[in-house]
């Protein structure tokens, strides 16, 4: 029963959530047999606190962080939201004129969101910072923001990698751009850890998102890592567990569970990486020899993805396609009939299909941008699942296209 | 067969998509998202399109062990549905939305979509028979018929789809008498919705004010109300709100000279001008009906050439049938209309815009939308 179950058929989608490994199932499980609230001072609780504390310094380790620069989350978008209010927030009370906040246009909705929330109640100015047609920020742009506006700018937040194309952002040179005017800066690396590696000391990020579940552990625990001197305000009030800002009683098993996970995964980076990219590079043929119309998005698979050293331009286990003519909930509901799981990649309200703002942050047009379908490889991903896809496809493209056709999906360029 | 089931998060649709599974179907559930703007059709069980709906269909599907999905109609509604309601209303007639809507929506976008797809049929919630014949050598000719359920019967706002469309439709509940029994075949199968609230009124009216609503989307045009004799009686804020035969809230500060009610008897929209009189102005014995279907080739009568003469017509959702005879006509631009002759009592207060289907029994044999309707 310790084992985890693998996803039935050709399981594409490891960006939305991966399996949980055996031995961060078997953690949760045997921590979730014990009782304590790790805030309580007798001895169950006490033992509950060793395995929190144990788990923080072994999430540190994982990352490059100091132990006490962990905060347990219940997940990446509760990270997210915590990085981007309580820094503005922080930022904002010791100095009033700290109102603008710089946010690249390809960000999460967990990111964007409280942004624009914050624009929305609390004065706050958003800058939506441009890619280019690969998803990469646009360095120049954020330079010229921060030289026009450094004293006004509170925080600026850049992903790791994109969760929908998997563009790797130029962390460091924004942190170089952003620290020569005094500005802190968060990256949202939920979907990089495990894949490239990540070092929150070495990249001098201010602030970074993690979650569990995209890396072999359970879903609803995370972490914002976050320097000591940075101005953090709190967004959850209670009884203020993890350092005063983050409140409510910590999950030990899960906590738990993710520090092993954590440790499993990013020791096993230099052999899965390169791994996933050559599993990654045999789905990219095999997409554009089913479908010569198929559009890679994002950049072009280099060399370096997922070697040790490398420079890679993007995640070793993301593929992203727009099929022209076709939509994209056409083919995910045809690959899922084929046993083929993969995902649009772009946000749902309500299960309704909405064009990626990523894409179209990339200059992608709105017609294109409706058949996007995003393939994401993970630790159990084999040849097997990308030959199914790439046997299943030409099929299942000709048919959305068809169905666009009727849809009135047209002057794509495919349908015709 | 590959089914798809039409979700909309409510009873009916639910107990359908099941059916359809235990008939051994392989069944996948679509939501039609009618509306991009989250917040627009949301109040709460009324329309049939609001989030909470979304919501209700997905748990039902879950529940049916079907895949879900979420298909975004929402540009062809506007551009069919919504956009006709305002243009109908805008020319002074009176249309059904729920008509337009399984015309361009449901039998069209959503039919063309599943089968281009692959799947070979579409299932509703709606409550009509196809009733099926064979032929002696083999063919299979499909009929379209009253549900058994007089009240809830649907057949009227079927009927727009024609032979091609119904070929490709199942009514799994077609069979069913009564509500109630639908109610309870949910409630067995564990579906969260056995008890949620029909719904009624036109679902992008969210607030059921569709006076208000025209009045947003094409503008306050006041104008005069007038008697038949040309005499001034009131004042409205846009002729386009008003429809034939209506009675209420047409505003006249005096009543009429004789004292008896006045309706509305005629909308003019080129003078802007709402005419009203006596109910016997309303009483009408012919209608010319235009875009005709036909579920076979027109069929012929037996009392006088061209002539169908033992059927009904309905001119409204729950309107009574009255007796008629009827003919496929001709417009003047070519296109397939229906002549009506009523045979029995009179209709009162049709417009044009209504949809009219001829019936014999409970079997559809066609459909049209009200041109004109007059007393010979």
């Amino acid at each position: 029963m310790t084992t985890p179950e693998a996803p039935a058929g050709a399981y594409l989608d490891h960006a939305a959530t991966t399996p949980m490994s055996r031995a961060a199932l078997e953690a949760y499980l045997a921590e979730a047999g014990r009782t304590g609230n790790a805030s309580s001072l007798h001895s169950t609780g006490r033992a509950a606190r060793r395995a929190v504390e144990e788990s923080r310094e072994s999430v540190a380790a994982s990352l490059g962080a100091r132990p006490s620069e962990v905060i347990f989350t219940a997940g990446g978008t509760e990270a997210d939201n915590l990085a981007i209010k309580g820094i503005f927030w922080g930022r904002r009370r010791q100095d009033p004129r700290r109102t603008r906040v710089l946010v690249s246009a390809v960000e999460h909705h967990a990111v964007l969101d409280p942004a624009f929330w914050l624009a929305g109640h609390a004065g706050a100015e958003i800058v939506l910072l441009p890619v280019d047609g690969a998803g990469r920020l646009d360095l120049a742009a954020l330079r010229a923001e921060l030289v026009e506006h450094a004293d006004e700018v509170a925080l600026v937040s850049v992903m790791w990698a994109n969760n929908e194309v998997g563009t790797l952002q130029p962390v460091r040179d924004v942190v170089r751009l952003a620290h020569q005017h005094g500005v802190p800066v968060h990256t949202d690396a939920v979907q990089a850890v495990g894949q490239v590696e990540v070092d929150f000391a070495a990249s001098g990020v201010d602030a970074m998102t993690v979650t569990a579940h995209k890396l072999g552990g359970p879903i609803g625990v995370g972490a914002l890592l976050a320097r000591r001197d940075l101005p953090l305000e709190a967004v959850l009030h209670g009884g203020g567990q993890e350092r005063g800002v983050r409140s409510g009683t910590l999950d030990v098993p899960a906590i738990r569970s993710f520090a092993v996970a954590l440790a499993e995964t990013v020791a096993a980076r230099p052999e899965r990486a390169p791994h996933l990219a050559a599993l990654r590079d045999a789905l990219v043929a095999g997409v554009r020899a089913a479908d010569p119309q198929a559009v890679l998005r994002g950049p072009e698979p280099a060399e370096g993805d997922g070697l040790p050293g490398g420079a890679p331009a993007r995640l070793p286990g993301n593929a992203h396609f727009t099929f022209p003519g076709a939509e994209g909930d056409s083919l995910l509901y045809l690959l899922d009939s084929a046993g083929v799981q993969a995902s649009t990649g772009s946000a749902c309200q309500a299960g309704v299909p909405q064009p990626s703002h990523v894409l179209l942050a990339m200059g992608v047009p709105e017609l294109e941008a409706r058949g996007a379908l995003r393939f994401s490889l993970g630790a159990t991903s084999t040849t097997g699942d990308v030959e199914r896809l790439v046997a299943a496809l030409p099929q299942v493209v000709e048919r959305a296209r068809a169905a666009g056709l009727v849809s009135g999906l047209v002057g794509a360029g495919g349908a015709a | 067969m590959r089914v798809l089931a039409a979700m909309s998060g409510g009873v009916d649709s639910a107990v359908a998509a099941a059916l359809a599974v235990e008939a051994g179907h392989d069944v996948v559930g679509v939501h039609m998202a009618l509306s991009r703007n989250r917040d627009q059709f949301r109040t709460g069980s009324r329309g049939c399109c609001s989030i909470e709906d979304a919501g209700d269909a997905r748990r039902a599907a879950d529940v049916l062990g079907i895949p879900y999905y979420v298909w975004d109609l929402s540009e062809r509604f506007e551009e069919t549905v919504v956009a006709d309601f305002l243009a109908e209303y805008e020319a002074g007639r009176t249309p059904n939305p729920c008509v337009r809507c399984n015309e361009h929506i449901k039998f069209e976008a959503l039919l063309d979509k599943a089968t281009a797809l692959g799947f070979d049929a579409v299932a509703t919630g709606h409550y009509a028979r196809v009733v099926t014949h064979e032929a002696p050598d083999g063919t299979v000719a499909r009929e379209l018929h009253r549900s058994p359920n007089a009240e809830k019967d649907q057949s009227y706002v079927l009927a727009v789809m024609g032979p091609d469309r119904l070929a490709r439709a199942m009514f799994p509940l077609g069979g069913f008498a009564s509500k109630a029994e639908v109610r309870a075949e949910a409630e067995r199968r564990g579906l969260s919705v056995s008890a949620k609230p029909d719904s009624y009124d036109i679902c992008f009216v969210a607030d059921g004010d569709t006076r208000g609503f025209l009045r947003d989307r094409l503008g306050s045009r006041p104008g005069e109300v007038v008697d038949t004799a040309g005499n001034v009686v009131g004042e409205h804020d846009g002729a386009y709100a008003y429809t034939v035969g209506q009675r209420k809230g047409l505003g006249l500060g005096r009543p009429a000279e004789d004292g008896r009610a006045r309706y509305v008897v005629d909308v003019q929209t080129s003078s802007n001008t709402v005419v009203v009189g006596p109910a016997e102005l309303l009483s009408v014995d012919r209608v010319a009906a235009e875009k005709a279907v036909w579920f076979e080739a027109p069929p012929l009568g037996t009392v006088e050439p061209g002539w169908l003469d033992d059927v009904e017509v309905q001119v409204r959702a729950h309107g009574t049938p009255v007796p008629a005879r009827a003919r496929a006509a001709t417009a003047a631009d070519g296109t397939p209309a229906i002549d009506v002759e009523l045979t029995g009592r009179p209709l009162r207060g049709v417009a044009a815009g209504q949809s009219l289907v001829v019936y014999r029994g409970t079997h559809v044999l066609g459909q049209g939308t009200v041109a004109r309707a007059w007393r010979d």
